[in-house]
């Protein structure tokens, strides 16, 4: 779940980090009312996705016309697949240096870690490749969280390569100790797992405002924050109900399939996250190219793998489904009648080839091939299979 | 001989009067698990199948000497069983539960180690020593004992690799899922370290996936410090595209790291057969072993 620029300077301010003031439009006319409100702004669209600056999703206006007119063209605009529903205009800020604040997952050190960096406003990632004596890290204690002197020392490790913010060190740095803890509060009341302040301005007070804002809620604690939920759907931009996400993986959400979709044209299906991928893995090394990953979990019931055909079907690219279950104590007759129910049930008449093991598994290949369905001895002949069906050209 | 778990291993089950809690019990029964106690809060003083139910897993630790815990509690709950089983002194704690919130895995793997014990997982599907003991919801009759160690991030992958090897007439010593979560407990490397200790173990067979560097992680430990058993490394997800979830919370490739292909290549480096299917895992791994095991 990944909030909106907008949505996470609300909860940073709540916190108490500083953040220009601004106002969401949702029309060229409320982008006009922000500027005669606020003065020179920048219009800003609002879409869960980086790059939207070298897109054109971002213009500095100095009058409520020009408001009204980039507002009317970035509300018109669709970047990388999301359509902009609002801009967020808020006033321009004076700016001494672009800093660098962000908490994310450390999946090695499996901590959150805290990186600062003088060298703001450019993607940390690049940093660290291009200057990584710049960036410096804390991985907080996940009890007490960041203390005050281990925060002064990442401020100082991070500033000690920076000459441009260097000299004014020693009035930054109680201001980063400030800001870094509030973000940290934030990141951790939101299980957040990405949680980012990229450029984190230093005026030329000396005071620290985030003009950017950035927050990834980790889907595992979605049932943590449904407010948050809630609020993204209302706006129709959460994963939910945005328009420009992947149709047939919204649809997959809808029926509460684990579903991945990808450009291919064989369908396939399997039980476990990693026998799923290797399924895929084995339509391309036979010279296939796989159309999605569809997980249908433990437990093969006739309803699941229904629902799972149906959803892989829908994407009219498919020519044919490779159908990959480890039985483990599921019984293979039991598999194969539900497979056979629901192709006669959907009517399909594309290729299908199941391959499963488990108890009463002779009979179940038994059952399939006399319905036609062509059973695999192994996933690596099934995968063969597969491929060559749906190679033949069409009738 | 094997790793972490044996006929001595005296089970308690979080969750136990759950449904999956006491379908999964009856089935490590069967299996022959020497399940001592279970532990759901409001239900101590009663049984379950002849089973004593405890409030508490100190209770339970303290009536029946339990050193393994298996936990099937639902995800919100699931880290402050952890966190109980492991502040009671149970020496290996299992988490079957798929879903729990990283930040409190975070604080849970932490608990967990500042007291000195060990979790497997979460969102495994736990460990099997054959003929001795199980703890989880790997499938019973896939096991069979024999000189090959199996450790897997994947549960069905992990399966296959077991029911594989077995129809060549492989079996193991035993076979441990570290989990498909971003943050887990033991690692790749620390169960190879098991089996490095483990004389019985002859050969490895490690069942990775895209996702985090703990693949990477292995190989650096395989070099560092001259692991000589051999290893066959089978990793999935090489056709998964950046930046997507494959089904577990930990298989997403972030930027460049997490690839297929990087983990192929450090395992590789450090001398891992790579097999492709599951018919070349079987195959590596009688070529890994010594004659009189094939």
């Amino acid at each position: 779940m990944k909030l909106l620029e907008y949505q996470a300077k609300q909860r940073f301010a709540a916190a108490g980090i500083a953040v220009p003031p601004g106002r969401l439009a949702r029309s060229p006319e409320e982008a006009a009312a922000a500027a005669r409100e606020l003065g020179r702004l920048a219009v800003k669209a609002q879409v869960p996705i980086g790059g939207r600056g070298k897109a054109g999703g971002i213009a500095v206006v100095d009058t409520p016309e020009e408001a009204h007119r980039e507002a009317a063209r970035i509300l018109a605009m669709d970047i990388r697949g999301y359509p902009v529903r609002s801009v967020w205009c808020e006033t321009g800020l004076e700016i001494a240096a672009e800093l660098y604040l962000g908490i994310t997952l450390d999946r090695d050190r499996r901590r959150l870690v805290m990186i600062f960096s003088a060298s703001g406003g450019m993607e940390i990632e690049q940093v660290a490749v291009e200057a990584p004596e710049r960036i410096a890290k804390l991985w907080p204690d996940p009890f007490s969280g960041p203390l005050p002197f281990e925060v002064r020392r990442l401020a100082f490790a991070g500033l000690a390569h920076a000459p441009h913010v260097g000299g004014q060190a020693a009035k930054l740095v109680n201001a980063l100790v400030t800001t870094a803890t509030r973000l940290y509060t934030v990141a951790t009341a939101l299980d957040a797992l990405t949680c980012e302040i990229n450029p984190l301005v230093l005026t030329p007070e000396g005071s620290l405002v985030a003009a950017d804002g950035k927050l990834e809620i980790d889907e595992n604690a979605h049932f943590r924050h449904a407010d948050v939920a809630a609020e993204l759907a209302r706006d129709e931009m959460g994963d939910d109900g945005r328009t420009g996400d992947d149709p047939f993986e919204a649809e997959a959400r809808r029926r509460g399939l684990t579903y991945v979709h990808l450009d291919g044209d064989v369908g396939c299906i399997g039980n476990g996250a990693g026998l799923t991928m290797n399924t895929l893995d084995l339509v391309k090394q036979h010279g296939g190219d796989p159309a999605n990953f569809l997980d249908i979990g433990g437990g093969a019931s006739a309803e699941r793998v229904r629902n799972a055909l149906e959803m892989v079907l829908l994407d009219p690219k498919v020519r044919g489904v490779f159908i990959n279950v480890f039985g483990g104590i599921t019984r293979g007759d039991e598999v194969a009648r539900g497979i056979i129910a629901a192709r006669d049930q959907l009517h399909i008449t594309k290729p299908l080839v199941v391959r499963m093991t488990g108890t009463m598994e002779e009979e179940g290949r038994r059952l399939l091939q006399e319905a036609g369905i062509v059973p695999g001895k192994n996933a690596t002949d099934a995968a063969a299979a597969i491929v060559a069906l749906t190679r033949e050209p069409a009738p | 001989m094997s790793v972490l778990v044996d006929r001595d291993s005296r089970v308690l089950i979080q969750g136990m009067t759950g449904r999956e809690g006491s379908f999964h019990t009856a089935q490590m029964r069967a299996f022959g698990t020497n399940v001592v106690a279970g532990v759901s809060p409001g239900k101590g003083g009663t049984n379950q199948d002849g089973v004593p139910i405890f409030d508490t897993v100190a209770d339970a630790v303290a009536a029946t000497d339990a050193d393994v815990s298996g936990i099937f509690v639902p995800p919100a709950f699931a880290a402050d069983a952890i966190m109980e089983s492991a502040v009671a002194g149970v020496a290996l704690t299992v988490c079957i539960t798929e879903g729990i919130p990283v930040l409190d895995m975070i604080r849970a793997r932490e608990v967990v180690q500042r007291y000195g014990q060990r979790l497997l997982g979460a969102n495994c599907p736990g460990i099997v020593t054959p003929e001795q003991c199980k703890v989880g919801i790997i499938p019973n009759h896939i096991n069979r004992p024999g000189p090959v160690g199996i450790v897997g991030r994947s549960g069905t992958l992990t399966y296959e690799v077991i029911q594989g090897l077995g129809e060549a007439g492989l079996g193991q010593t035993t076979s441990v899922g570290i989990g498909g979560d971003p943050v887990m407990g033991l690692s790749f490397s620390d169960v190879l370290a098991l089996f490095a200790a483990d004389a019985d173990t002859r050969a490895v067979v490690l069942i990775g996936e895209i996702g985090g560097s703990d693949e990477e992680s292995a190989a650096a430990w395989i070099r560092e410090t001259g692991f000589d058993k051999p290893v066959v490394a089978f990793i999935s997800g090489r056709t998964a595209p950046p930046g997507k979830r494959m089904g577990h919370a930990g298989a997403i490739i972030s930027g460049n790291t997490g690839t297929a292909q990087s983990k192929v290549q450090a395992l590789a480096a450090a001398g891992a057969a790579i097999a492709d299917t599951i018919e070349d895992v079987v195959r590596l791994t009688a070529d890994g072993l010594p004659p009189r095991y094939r």
